[in-house]
């Protein structure tokens, strides 16, 4: 890995200036896909900004009206969290199957949903369960944060600080992962939520995406049956080794129908 | 620890420092003024080199020398050799190309090495390797394996015409035609073997040191037979006499035959620290052990079974075409040949086979021996097809296997196929296998698995290998470079302690455990007063190292034999203090003594006596420290069968592995929890081939798309489940332990057994004839919904 | 950038002089010369780099030297309280044949005894496979490693630790 400037500031102020200097910066969540891609030398940033410093940016709070969990927030303390459980389980449970074990400690939902990698699980939540996304700046619906591969709304220096979650009538999540990485080859999150019915698709496609189609029919009846003969369209969604189109849209219904079963 | 025997779960001498961290792999070595090496590799699978600049990289921060293929050519540093002539259908040796240990001016697989820069720190010679400019004319190349025979493939070697490597054969052709005209049943089939990365957890790496002083040169090298690797490169490569390059394998993590091969990169360590007169060293990072390391299997086979109205066996043809990569890699010919085509018996009465085997340069990394190497491609042909046969004549699979098998009594048994099997006892193994299974219970949970939208299939293999490689005459009159016997040294201390140098190589094995049992067994002697010495060629006698599931039949042998010369020395010392003649004295239980009589001298003190020699017979040599080299009559024939059951999931494709059985026949067995961890080990890699490993390349641009474990699935714990295992003993009877060897058979058997499970479970969707290894889940769903 | 760290390793204070891109396990291996933690891949799959910080397993091939300043890291070579007296899931393995070639040990003992700690002990054999997810062994088909680790977790519940 090429070498660069470390900072690690105390406060989302600081770190946002702290990026904003820099000629080619880099904000730092866990690392977990940073390092990586440092390393192969696929990123080159003058300067990583390292978030873990920022205590505001940790802690998970629930209240009637939902989730907020701060950005820094590790994925291990999302599935280990007895509060999240109960509010909203489907949360819980996605963040219990991220990565492995060791992704789980050090890996946050900021960076998670900053990075917005097209196989990664949290989009999934942000967007099936309508969240917020909260940053230094404004707050940011989810289903207008995520711009597509590796994209999101977030501009230079914005820092994500906490994300909120609505709770919802009920929710699940599946995932079929890509049998070598793990990552999510197709992730469906359904939830029933006070705004209607709910579907958001990970790793099908070049972003998170919703299935209307699906979301209307589990709005007229909310049971597998209902999204069983929905199928999404094969044309614009990934193509690989492991999957072809066809069979990432193949398995979105499969994924979906298991999420609705398991909603309950 | 005691005195132990054979037979007993003896725990493992090398693991306490495993578990604390304090193993001592080459990459943990800290040497003096160390430099450390990055090789610059071809990112086209195809190309001229019209032109490389150095200079601005030369210039780069710590850097020390940078050496290009030209800089090796210039000092004529020798090729990479192949070590094994086969010899094709005409009698003509097989095609060999050069293979320089940096390319010159032409590169021929992603990840040939084309500089090698030398500097302070690692990230400084990969600093500097970015810096240099290579001026590559890209040319087609040929990565298909199917197509590489076309004559208007693009060639890879212009000495290699048409890209075939040999076209060779085994058997009679002719009778077999004449069996298949009289066949009431001809049973075809169509494979393909898919191509595997070894992928051993510990990276190849290298560090080599030159002493000024001595002109002598040190390899610390992950290999699986150092002494090999000394050979090689002496004699043929850099013409450093082997008595002034010492080469030394300390712990090595995983083999599985890639560490057997002689690489570019401590070829040119090796070289490099000789110019620049200071140590280097090199530790591949995983995507260049996807590059570089030999791959293994990558067969595509044409296969046809003619079997009589009862099902038995009348002939066998195959025609098989085999990858070998841009390059030869060190015993590659003999693995498609000599260690393939000689399996196709199986533990069956086949009268009459014949194969043909073409082998084929493709612009791909080279491919060599991986776990099994040959051997379990050619049991995936036979347990493939006679699972096929048994399905198309409505005869139990199992059964169908049991009229063919080879009689207990029909030992030795001459094949069609140049081998001569010692012994065996084929049906209890499957008997057994069987009620491990629940074999007679299938239909009932294949019913429950419908009931619930599943498919549940059932696959049994019956393998035979030919390891404990193996008979140096025969070999060599197979085209093989060198002797396959082994060396062993029993080296007493007059303390009476014990050194056991044997000139195999232990890599995960587990030989400092196995090698003392057997000797603290003959001996008496207790475990922790034996220490097994390995892996440094100025330590033990020349030997030919590990692979072939051969260090205890020809390695153990060795030691057997040395110990034999031992009680034999230590008879005339016993008798010369006991003042009786040699012809009365025994040998039990670690003493010698005057049968007859109640004298008896301790092993341990007639050690002491040949140390320390006053009293002591006067014609006899002092010293308690016997060599010996054993060289076997015969291959060793472990054979078995695995039944594996799986359930599949035709919505989404998934195969779950529900059960898996494996009952072998691997002679007397010295430790049994070693050889479980074999076994378990080996079949994981099977199932891995059968379901989850590819090495897939981008056709056009010759680039490995699974060349990382993000796209290459290894096994992991949730992939697998545990496993039922059992044994059938028949000792080998031409091996003094008549032991059989246990490495490979897992993996040797697992692959066809899993696919004739999942063939099993898709025939009742008529989806059996459209899978192929990988059965990954999109295969298996794409199977189910091809019409 | 060159930087100091401090940190805690296996209950001492060690220190030094690191560029920023300089990874943890580069600093154990080859500032501290403690090679007991392994590579074995550069993806951040294999896990053969497990150690513990803060009391949690993570791979040191995926966190940076100063990262962990201040923190309290455990690796392989701090389990056991002496040469002779193992870690009861060191034991475990020896016991049950949970390694052979050693390499992905070190990485798979620290992964086994976090993943046991955030059971409360309660581990199955599903939850053990499911555990491993991150780490790679090539040599044992997992068979031992499981059986181990199933071992190891009564041993470390009845041994307190």
């Amino acid at each position: 890995m090429y070498d660069f400037a470390y900072h690690k500031p105390k406060s989302v102020a600081d770190a946002s200036a702290a990026v904003k200097k820099a000629s080619e910066g880099k904000l730092m969540a866990g690392g977990m896909t940073l390092i990586p891609t440092i390393k192969q030398r696929l990123a080159r940033p003058s300067d990583v900004v390292d978030l873990g410093g920022i205590g505001d940016l940790k802690g998970i709070k629930v209240d009637a009206s939902g989730v907020t969990i701060g950005a820094m927030t590790k994925h291990a303390e999302v599935a280990a969290s007895a509060d999240v459980a109960k509010a909203i389980p489907a949360l819980a449970k996605l963040a219990a199957n991220i990565g492995d074990a060791q992704v789980r400690n050090r890996g946050t939902i900021g960076g998670s949903v900053a990075n917005n990698d097209p196989a990664a699980d949290y989009p999934a939540a942000l967007v099936g369960l309508g969240a917020t996304v909260h940053t230094n700046e404004r707050k940011i619906a989810a289903d207008d944060f995520f711009k597509g591969m590796f994209e999101t709304a977030l501009k230079d220096g914005e820092i994500i600080t906490a994300v909120s979650f609505p709770v919802a009538k009920k929710a699940a999540y599946m995932k079929f992962p890509n049998p070598a990485s793990r990552y999510a080859m197709v992730g469906v999150f359904v939830a029933d939520t006070a705004g209607g019915a709910r579907v958001a698709v990970t790793g099908a496609g070049p972003g998170v995406f919703r299935v209307k189609d699906m979301e209307a029919a589990l709005g007229k009846g909310w049971s597998a049956d209902a999204v069983a003969g929905i199928k999404v369209p094969a044309g614009g969604l990934n193509n690989d080794i492991h999957a072809s189109r066809e069979y990432r849209a193949h398995l979105v219904t499969v994924m979906a129908k298991r999420a609705v079963a398991a909603a309950g | 620890m005691g005195n132990v025997k054979i037979g007993e779960r003896v725990q493992r001498k090398e693991d306490r420092r495993f578990l604390t961290g304090s193993g001592r792999y080459v990459d943990d070595l800290q040497l003096a003024r160390v430099t450390y090496a990055y090789f610059l590799r071809s990112p086209h699978a195809h190309a001229k080199i019209r032109k490389i600049d150095t200079s601005k990289a030369a210039a780069s921060v710590g850097v020390v020398q940078i050496f290009t293929g030209k800089d090796v050519a210039e000092a004529k540093v020798g090729g990479l050799i192949c070590g094994w002539v086969v010899k094709d259908k005409h009698g003509n040796p097989h095609k060999a190309p050069a293979h320089p240990a940096m390319a010159a001016d032409t590169v021929r697989h992603v990840g040939d090495t084309v500089a090698m820069v030398i500097a302070a720190t690692a990230d400084q010679a990969r600093d500097a390797a970015e810096k240099i400019e290579v001026d590559y004319e890209v040319l087609p190349a040929q990565i298909n394996l199917a197509g590489a025979l076309d004559p208007k493939a693009p060639q890879v070697h212009a000495d290699a015409p048409g890209n075939l490597c040999y076209d060779w054969e085994l058997g009679d052709k002719a009778a077999v035609d004449a069996a298949f005209a009289k066949a009431a049943h001809v049973t075809k089939l169509d494979l393909v073997n898919n191509r595997l990365v070894p992928n051993a957890m510990e990276p190849r790496a290298a560090a080599a040191e030159y002493d000024r002083g001595t002109g002598n040169y040190t390899l610390y090298t992950t290999s699986q037979n150092p002494h090999v690797a000394r050979l090689v490169l002496s004699a043929f490569v850099l013409g450093i006499p082997e008595h002034k390059l010492r080469v030394i394998a300390p712990d090595v993590g995983g083999g599985f035959g890639s560490k057997i091969f002689i690489y570019p990169e401590e070829t040119m360590l090796t070289w490099a620290a000789g110019k620049i007169g200071r140590s280097i060293k090199w530790t591949a990072e995983r995507s260049e052990s996807f590059m570089t390391d030999a791959h293994g299997r990558d067969h595509v086979t044409h296969a046809e079974l003619a079997l009589d109205a009862k099902g038995k066996i009348l002939a066998f043809k195959v025609d098989t075409i085999a990858n070998l990569g841009a390059y030869l890699s060190t015993f590659a010919t003999a693995v498609p040949t000599y260690l393939y085509a000689t399996l196709l018996a199986g533990q069956y009465t086949t009268p009459v086979i014949y194969c043909n085997v073409r082998a084929a340069f493709t612009h791909t990394t080279p491919v060599d021996a991986y776990r099994g190497a040959g051997r379990p491609e050619a049991t995936y042909v036979v347990e493939s097809i006679v699972s096929k046969a048994a399905r198309e004549m409505k005869i139990d699979s199992a059964e169908l296997r049991r009229r063919n098998y080879i009689a207990k009594d029909a030992f030795p048994y001459q094949t069609p196929v140049a081998l001569t099997y010692d012994s065996g006892n084929y049906a209890p193994i499957l008997d057994q296998a069987m009620k491990l299974a629940d074999y007679a219970g299938i239909d009932a949970r294949k019913a429950a698995a419908k009931a619930k939208g599943k498919l549940r299939g059932i696959g049994v293999c019956s393998y035979i290998e030919a390891c404990g490689i193996a008979p140096s005459a025969v070999v060599g009159s197979l085209g093989a470079g060198v002797g396959l016997w082994e060396s062993a040294q029993l080296k007493f201390n007059p303390t009476g302690n014990l050194q056991i140098l044997t000139g195999s190589h232990s890599h995960g094995q587990g030989h400092e455990t196995t090698f003392a049992q057997i000797v603290s067994d003959k001996l008496g002697i207790p475990l922790d007063q034996i220490e097994v010495v390995h892996g440094d060629t100025d330590k033990v006698p020349f030997g030919m190292g590990t692979y072939g599931s051969r260090s205890l039949p020809v390695g153990g042998s060795a030691i057997m034999k040395a110990a034999d010369k031992i009680i034999a020395k230590g008879k005339k010392v016993a008798a010369h203090l006991m003042e009786a003649a040699e012809a009365d004295i025994v040998f039990e239980n670690g003493t010698f003594k005057v049968t007859g009589t109640d004298k008896a001298v301790p092993l341990g003190q007639a050690v002491f006596a040949a140390y320390v020699p006053h009293n002591y017979p006067a014609d006899l040599e002092p010293g308690m420290d016997e060599n010996a080299f054993y060289d076997p009559s015969n291959f060793t024939y472990p054979s078995g069968t695995q039944i594996c059951e799986v359930e599949v999931d035709p919505d989404t494709g998934v195969v779950d592995i529900v059960n898996f059985v494996a009952v072998d026949d691997f002679g007397n067995i010295v430790n049994p929890m070693v050889v479980e961890g074999q076994v378990h080990g080996g079949i994981v890699q099977g199932v891995g081939q059968a379901l989850l490993e590819n090495a897939a390349y981008d056709e056009k641009t010759g680039q490995l798309i699974s060349g990382s474990y993000m796209d290459y699935t290894m096994p992991r714990a949730d992939d697998v489940p545990s496993f039922k295992l059992g044994y059938e003993v028949t000792p080998c009877p031409h091996n003094p332990l008549g032991v059989k060897g246990c490495g490979e058979a897992g993996a040797i058997a697992a692959p066809a057994a899993v696919m004739n499970a999942v063939r099993d479970a898709l025939a009742a969707v008529g989806a059996q004839d459209r899978i192929e290894m990988p059965a990954t889940p999109q295969r298996v769903w794409a199977a189910i919904n091809a019409h | 950038m060159t930087m100091s760290v401090a940190m805690t390793v296996n209950g001492k204070a060690v220190s030094g002089n690191v560029e920023a891109r300089t990874l943890l396990v580069q600093f154990l291996r080859e500032h501290l010369g403690m090679t007991g933690t392994h590579v074995g891949c550069d993806t951040s799959q294999c896990g053969a780099c497990v150690v513990h910080v803060d009391g949690v397993s993570v791979k040191a091939c995926t966190m940076l030297a100063v990262q962990a300043e201040g923190s309290k890291v455990t690796t392989i070579e701090g389990l056991a309280a002496s040469p002779e007296k193992l870690h009861p899931m060191q034991e475990a393995f020896r016991e049950n044949h949970g390694l052979q070639c050693g390499f992905c040990t070190p990485g798979m003992v620290m992964s086994a005894i976090d993943l046991v700690k955030r059971h409360n002990y309660a581990v199955t054999e599903e939850i053990v496979r499911h555990g491993l997810e991150g780490n790679l062994c090539r040599c044992t088909g997992y068979h031992n490693i499981v059986k181990s680790i199933l071992a190891g977790a009564q041993a470390m519940k009845a041994a307190g630790v």
